[in-house]
């Protein structure tokens, strides 16, 4: 047995784009082979990791009110397990960075992604995030978010729309859904001589 | 009253400009005695400066000065310059208004200029390590690159004083000493509404003193607007304060349409002022989302939200945008409206109406809403014109200062409606405020929306756009007070100076006096209450 195709429920699974990376990270997560009770120990895992993954109340712009749209009533992120928020970082699995970050701001972020607890994912939301968006021409601003902290997921526009939003947090979810915790690539390395 | 007689009284030396608006040129030397008359004479009583702007005039540095009465209405632009670039020092006009201490900071942040017997010069914006001025045309943009340490925030400060010699000197100023009790709230703190931080000291429960920090949004968009064509430059003010973004680009469409002498159709001017009300709305059901939500009550937040998306999806379905809708354009608007445009809103007005009523049952009436709001962070009449806190704020304090009302513009004069004024000036009056106002921007839409004349949606303008030289000012107001633009033109297809006049950086600058002596608990009720985006500060 080996880690499978990473499926959401109410979406077919050719209808994702980026079928091929994810695809590629399962085959090399699958190369040294998974042990049988651990691999099934993991799907539960991750099972529980993507379906609950609680993000950080962070917004630093106009990208922020749209976050907050998803929350509410009618695009509601509670269906994808999406809907706790908490305000500290120790507490927190995801950071949504969505809005510009400035210099001034940039240690600020990078202390938030510091404190929190592996593992740890960021999605980088609105063109500001993900590379300056309008103001790539400002003294001010970070050039996109990938330059201080990894990201996993991209999310352009400028707001995104909801359903970008939901569309990327899926992804995120995709994504978690292959991973390995117990066997293969996570296991402890042995001293080497 | 002459002002021009008045002012070359008090000083003779001033020179007038009449390109675009008037403005009086004073040197420095004259300058502090001259305001200083010009507030405290009865019959000029200039109480009231709306905007205090930075400017770089290539051999001198400078700062303009917008001032108006709150008494008789009137208005002038003062301009002042420093001698020379290398030691620019101005005198201080923030023991006159109390919001020009915020603002000068930020002109020393921006163009270095310093300003004598200011109590606190620092940055307001960038670090305190920043090399240069950014503003100043000389700036090297390059100069300052990414820096990842953490930030050491001092608690000292410098003055420039005056010695009996008449030589500058410097002095040293305590913002904390350090036997007091300070505790840091933000930039990531979900009750500052966005990156504001506040340094508070406590004793106790009590707040001593609260100093805020802003810039961590400072996107740089007055300084990248002096690179940008005046049509690419619209797109930022959507940016700015997101929840106005119709009524700011509003404001900088018709500042560039007055400096070229445009004349704009009716049926534009209708969908302006539509699109402007049902901005308002869609922000004022955002406040009392947020509110709610700041002061533990979920249940609003998600009716808010319900009934947000409704003019979202009116939005939506004439500009494209849910939020930041691109729509206002130089001569017009972007595109006509939508078919269906005055259906829908004329289904949403009597919905909301009677949603309106749920709200107040829901909130308003709760027991525990009046005993965290009422008598809770009054801002007193006179402090508030001081600082400048327009918009809900201002009018919550028994000061009518809507600019729909003051200077009309747009269909503004030929609609009626009431200007809603409360006199407590605590958080309550301040939440009251933004309620009523929503019904009186319904009642507006209403005169409009049967009407909206047939008509092109746009003037057709040249593909290069320049502004005649001079210097203009125009303001609107937005859904959170008096948003202004100030333009200063050299005749180019780039504005050689474009500012924009922060709805919200007085009402931070005021924080520290509304809060004063209240329980650090409503300090969070207060900040929801004054109801500020905090892009639009930093800008
Ligand atoms: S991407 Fe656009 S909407 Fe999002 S924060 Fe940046 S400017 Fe605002």
């Amino acid at each position: 047995m080996g880690l499978k195709k990473p499926k959401i429920k109410s979406i077919k699974y050719e209808e994702f784009q980026d079928n091929e990376s994810l695809e590629k990270m399962a085959a090399e997560l699958n190369a040294n082979g998974v042990n049988v009770i651990l691999g099934a120990v993991d799907d539960v895992i991750n099972w529980g990791r993507a379906n609950s993954p609680w993000s950080l109340t962070f917004a630093t712009s106009c990208c922020g009110i749209e976050f907050m749209a998803i929350g509410a009533a009618r695009y509601d992120m509670a269906r994808f397990g999406f809907e706790v928020t908490r305000p500290s970082p120790r507490q927190a699995d995801l950071i949504m960075v969505c809005g510009t970050i400035t210099h001034r701001m940039a240690p600020v972020l990078k202390r938030l992604y510091d404190q929190m607890a592996e593992p740890k994912y960021v999605v980088a939301v609105g063109g500001c995030a993900v590379g300056g968006g309008p103001f790539t021409k400002s003294y001010h601003v970070v050039q996109g978010v990938d330059k201080i902290i990894p990201v996993d997921v991209y999310l352009p526009g400028c707001p995104p729309r909801p359903e970008a939003f939901l569309y990327s947090m899926m992804q995120l979810q995709r994504k978690i859904k292959l991973q390995k915790f117990l066997g293969g690539v996570n296991r402890k390395e042995k001293k080497q001589k | 009253m002459d002002l021009k007689k008045r002012i070359l009284e008090i000083a003779p030396e001033t020179q007038f400009v009449e390109q675009g608006d008037i403005k009086a040129i004073v040197p420095s030397s004259s300058f502090y005695a001259l305001a200083k008359k010009l507030k405290e004479d009865e019959d000029t009583s200039f109480d009231f400066l709306l905007s205090l702007t930075g400017m770089d005039f290539g051999d001198s540095l400078g700062v303009i000065y917008h001032l108006e009465s709150t008494k008789y209405g009137h208005t002038c632009v003062l301009q002042t310059s420093t001698t020379n670039r290398e030691n620019p020092e101005l005198y201080s006009v923030c023991d006159l208004w109390k919001t020009a201490n915020f603002n000068e900071r930020e002109v020393y942040d921006f163009f270095g200029i310093r300003f004598i017997n200011h109590p606190d010069m620092r940055r307001l914006f960038l670090r305190d390590e920043w090399n240069g001025y950014p503003f100043r045309k000389d700036y090297d943009m390059e100069s300052n690159p990414l820096n990842m340490t953490n930030e050491v925030t001092e608690d000292k400060t410098t003055e420039l004083t005056i010695d009996a010699e008449g030589k500058v000197i410097e002095k040293e100023n305590t913002l904390f000493d350090d036997k007091e009790y300070v505790i840091n709230i933000g930039p990531q703190h979900p009750s500052t509404h966005g990156v504001l931080r506040f340094r508070t000291s406590l004793q106790g429960e009590i707040i001593k003193k609260i100093e805020p920090y802003c810039g961590y949004i400072h996107r740089g968009i007055e300084k990248m607007n002096e690179s940008l064509t005046y049509p690419q430059t619209l797109a930022l003010t959507d940016r700015l304060d997101y929840l106005s973004a119709h009524q700011n680009r509003h404001a900088l469409c018709m500042l560039i349409e007055k400096a070229l002498g445009v004349e704009i159709p009716e049926r534009v001017q209708y969908i302006r002022t539509i699109m402007d009300e049902l901005q308002r709305i869609d922000s004022h059901i955002l406040f009392y989302s947020c509110l709610a939500m700041d002061m533990g009550a979920i249940t609003p937040f998600t009716y808010g939200f319900r009934d947000r998306e409704m003019i979202l999806d009116i939005f939506e379905q004439t500009t494209g945008g849910r939020l930041i809708q691109n729509y206002n354009v130089i001569g017009g608007v972007q595109a006509d409206i939508h078919p269906d445009f005055v259906n829908s809103v004329k289904k949403f007005i009597p919905y909301f109406r009677n949603i309106l009523k749920e709200y107040h049952d829901i909130f308003t009436g709760n027991v525990i809403v009046h005993q965290r709001l009422k008598g809770v962070g009054v801002l007193s009449k006179e402090d508030a014109i001081s600082f400048g806190t327009t918009g809900g704020t201002g009018r919550a304090s028994g000061w009518a200062c809507d600019t729909r009302k003051r200077k009309p513009y747009a269909m503004y004069d030929k609609v009626d409606f009431k200007e809603i004024v409360y006199t407590e000036g605590d958080s309550f009056a301040r939440y009251m405020v933004r309620m009523d106002e929503m019904l009186e921007s319904m009642k507006i839409i209403e005169q409009l929306i049967d009407n909206i004349p047939e008509g092109a949606y746009q003037v057709k303008m040249k593909p290069i756009i320049k502004v005649p030289e001079g210097s203009y000012f125009t303001s609107v107001e937005s859904s959170r007070g008096e948003f202004g633009v100030f333009l200063e033109s050299k005749g180019d297809k780039y504005p050689y100076r474009l500012k924009y006049r922060s709805t919200g950086l007085p009402l931070v600058a005021a924080v520290d006096t509304i809060t004063k002596g209240g329980k650090i608990a409503d300090l969070i009720a207060i900040g929801g209450t004054l109801d500020y985006v905090i892009p639009d500060i930093d800008r």
